[in-house]
């Protein structure tokens, strides 16, 4: 990462963004992208990613704030000069083109010449696979087909950011899988800057640099994939990235790296002190399934309690069970489906714990 | 499982699978034949049925054999280019067959009919049935022929048998060379005088009129759909309401209120004069004549080019705009490179919509065209309800016909019947 804020290729600089003078959809946001940095936003339906690409991309004005592209401020530069590449959700392929056109119309309004517009676009073409079908038409090609062409024309003509507005939502999964691979490779292979956007999480974390979560208009987190996972910094993201266990309770004493969160029922769990509001105050604590363990050794781990198992889920390679734990009936834990794994039946009651370590204690939410 | 084994495949019951099969295709096949029987009753009485009536009716001649049934026959053998009169058989035909049309009183229809062909026919047959009723045949002294002649002395000239002649067969091209502007004369066809030509120059000032009709309706309903499309839902629906309102009144009523806002002393010339634009002699002639047709037309039929225009807009993906414009092109560029070719199958859908409605128009154009401003259409109605001259009224509506369906092959030549969209 650049150190300079003027090192990086966007920069968005306390924008915010209203369309109606009463709801800010996007509200203050910050966020640096540095060159040849795949970044994704990640969030639910309605978080306002969409808008904070509309505003790059020059379709949407900024309500407040300033964008700054290579330093140069954009807020006032038209669409067409801002040199920014999009893949749209729908494709937006032109259905009265060809592909072969389609690809060319960016070089054709950048009047660039006849041999070297036919030599781009058979480059694009071969890059996404797609080398024999310039004579086609939109609708003659599948959905995963379109979608490569729409890729290979926000690209054409070398810009400088890739936009990506979901551009994988129309897809099923297993085209889903590979064309994030291909992506994913384009960009190594080309070194652009791309600015994806996705409500699927999976998707953010196999193909991002960093992610941006987003929730009600402010970036929850930004951080490297497997941080995000790891340490999440509010329950927020704990929750949205990833499984997931919740358990409510009051701080009751705090030491320099970790603290004792009361849960309702009265037990005490040590955790590991990241985002929490005090002594006293609420907090939610957030452990992965997978970090929990089932009949541990004596002193292995600090938190021991009883749980009953309420419901166990086949999934082949590990069996998912619900558990009722510390007064709460929504506890999962992954048993690894392993020769020697916890014979578990339904109703049973058995011992779990974790370490203080993976139990973040984060702000307290409603949820 | 083989090919072959399909014709032996059994249902349940034991029939065979392809026999059931269609079976029930048949009664699926009965039951949309029963559905649209009702429709296609209703467009075969009001709509083939009269179209197939107006094409016979154009070359339709029956009315002479039937009138002068022995004579028709006889006067087919005679050579009109042999200079000379028909043969005495042929006169005795006539005027046995005249005697029995002139007590019928049916011989004046014939000379109507034929009147067409010459003026003064008419006059001709009516005299000869006047005569024919008191002539006894069997008390002649002198040949049938000199009877005839002494009856009108025009009996005695080739010209007159040479009409008939023409016009003894069953079916006839005179109604058409009549629709444009032929007649026959000594030397067979030929173009009328200038001076008498009216229809050529009324269908091609329908052309006209209808391609400027039609070229208007796109220029002020291409916006307002755009507008319409780009809208929010709500607004637009209110707007649409404004597009059809006019529709809501009857035709005659937003054609009268063109007359009192164009006319000499209308609302328009008023307030051009008012604000010293004109002078009072040079009040603006804008009623009565072509421009009275032409902005009545357009403002009648502009919804006709609204509605498909803007369902075909609704269509477009906003993203095609905002794609080709962070591709480099500026607002102008994808407008015209790509928003408009994907408004090219509205435009079509509704130009040809307003092209024909506007062909055929009537109404209007006879309360507002004064002379210059009338159509095709009015001329036909004049021969319908005027004249009477239904056969040469049939003929200008097929050759109109015949336009429409000549234009619309054109347009699917050129711009793909497939590619026109009206929602
Ligand atoms: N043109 C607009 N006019 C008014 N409000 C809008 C407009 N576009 C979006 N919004 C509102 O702004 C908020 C954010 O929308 P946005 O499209 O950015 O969400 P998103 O994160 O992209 O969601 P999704 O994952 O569903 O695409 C939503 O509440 C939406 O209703
Ligand atoms: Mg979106």
């Amino acid at each position: 990462m650049p150190e300079n804020k003027e090192d990086y290729l966007v920069r968005f600089e306390n924008v915010q963004k209203s369309y109606d003078g009463e709801i800010l959809v996007v509200k203050d946001l910050n966020l640096n992208m540095a060159k040849g940095e795949f970044l994704t936003m990640l969030g639910p339906s309605g978080s306002g990613k969409t808008t904070c690409l509309m505003m790059l991309a020059g379709f949407e004005p900024a309500t407040h704030g300033e964008i700054f592209l290579d330093n140069i401020p954009i807020n006032r530069v038209p669409p067409h000069k801002r040199g920014i590449g999009m893949v749209f959700q729908s494709y937006a392929l032109f259905p009265h083109m060809t592909i072969g056109e389609n690809l060319a119309f960016p070089l054709e309004v950048r009047k660039m010449g006849k041999s070297e517009r036919e030599e781009k676009v058979k480059n694009a073409l071969d890059m996404v696979q797609l080398g024999s079908f310039a004579d086609r038409r939109p609708a003659q090609l599948s959905g995963g087909q379109q979608q490569r062409v729409a890729v290979a024309r926000s690209l054409v003509f070398d810009p400088d950011v890739v936009l990506m507005d979901e551009p994988l939502g129309a897809l099923d999964k297993n085209l889903r899988e590979q064309m994030q691979y291909e992506i994913k490779h384009i960009h190594e292979r080309l070194g652009v800057t791309v600015l994806y956007v996705t409500h699927d999480q999976s998707e953010a974390l196999t193909m991002s640099d960093r992610v941006a979560v987003f929730d009600a208009g402010v970036i929850q987190q930004l951080a490297p994939p497997n941080i995000l996972y790891e340490e999440p910094e509010n329950a927020f993201v704990a929750d949205f990235i990833g499984d997931n266990n919740c358990l409510h309770g009051i701080v009751t004493s705090e030491t320099e790296n970790g603290c004792v969160v009361k849960t309702e029922d009265g037990s005490e769990i040590k955790a590991n002190k990241i985002n929490i509001a005090g002594v006293g105050k609420p907090s939610t604590l957030s452990i992965r399934p997978e970090r929990v363990i089932v009949n541990p050794e004596p002193g292995q781990v600090p938190n021991v309690f009883e749980a009953k198992a309420a419901e166990l889920i086949y999934l082949g390679d590990h069996i998912r069970t619900r558990m009722e734990v510390c007064g709460n009936d929504n506890f999962y834990v992954k048993i690894p489906n392993s020769s020697h794994h916890a014979d578990l039946n339904k109703g049973d009651t058995v011992k779990i714990g974790w370490n203080e370590y993976d139990c973040r204690a984060l702000d307290a939410t409603n949820n | 499982m083989s090919q072959s084994d399909t014709s032996t495949l059994k249902t349940a019951d034991g029939i065979s699978l392809k026999l059931s099969l269609q079976r029930s295709l048949r009664r699926k096949k009965r039951n949309a034949l029963l559905l649209v029987a009702p429709l296609f009753l209703f467009i075969l009485i009001t709509f083939i049925i009269p179209i197939a009536y107006m094409l016979v009716r154009s070359v339709d001649n029956q009315i002479f054999a039937e009138i002068l049934p022995t004579t028709a026959p006889l006067l087919a053998k005679w050579d009109p280019l042999s200079g000379n009169t028909p043969d005495e058989e042929v006169f005795k035909a006539f005027i046995t067959d005249g005697k029995v049309a002139a007590q019928a009183k049916t011989i004046n229809r014939l000379g109507k009919r034929l009147n067409y062909e010459k003026s003064g026919i008419s006059s001709l047959f009516r005299k000869t049935g006047r005569n024919l009723r008191k002539l006894e045949p069997e008390k002649l002294t002198t040949s049938y022929k000199e009877a005839l002649i002494k009856i009108d002395k025009k009996w005695g000239q080739v010209d007159t048998w040479e009409i008939l002649h023409r016009e003894s067969g069953k079916y006839t091209k005179s109604y058409f060379l009549s629709a444009v502007d032929m007649k026959y004369d000594a030397n067979g066809m030929q173009w009328k005088d200038d001076d008498s030509r009216i229809y050529l120059n009324l269908f091609k000032r329908t052309l006209w009129l209808s391609f400027l009709i039609t070229f208007l309706t796109v220029l002020l309903g291409y916006p307002i759909a755009y507008l319409l499309a780009t809208l929010k839902t709500s607004t637009s629906n209110l707007l649409i309401i404004l597009v059809l309102l006019p529709f809501w009144t009857s035709l005659l009523v937003r054609t009268s209120s063109w007359i009192a806002l164009l006319q000499k002393e209308g609302v328009i010339n008023d307030f051009l004069f008012a604000i010293g634009l004109i002078t009072d002699e040079g009040r603006l002639a804008m009623i009565h004549n072509q421009t009275g047709t032409v902005i009545a037309m357009t403002h009648i039929l502009l919804p006709f080019m609204i509605l498909p225009l803007f369902s075909v807009m609704k269509t477009i993906n906003p993203s095609y705009v905002r794609a080709a414009r962070s591709m480099g092109a500026t607002s102008f560029t994808a407008f015209r490179r790509v928003y408009f070719p994907n408004t090219i199958a509205g435009i079509g859908a509704g130009g040809i919509l307003v092209f024909i409605l506007s062909i055929g128009y009537y109404i209007t154009p006879a309360l507002v065209g004064g002379t210059q401003g009338t159509l095709i259409s009015n001329f036909i109605a004049y021969h319908i309800s005027g004249s009477l001259n239904w056969g040469l009224a049939a003929a200008l509506g097929t050759i109109l016909l015949l336009l429409v369906v000549a234009l619309y092959i054109l347009y699917d030549k050129i711009v793909g019947i497939d590619n026109m969209k009206l929602g």
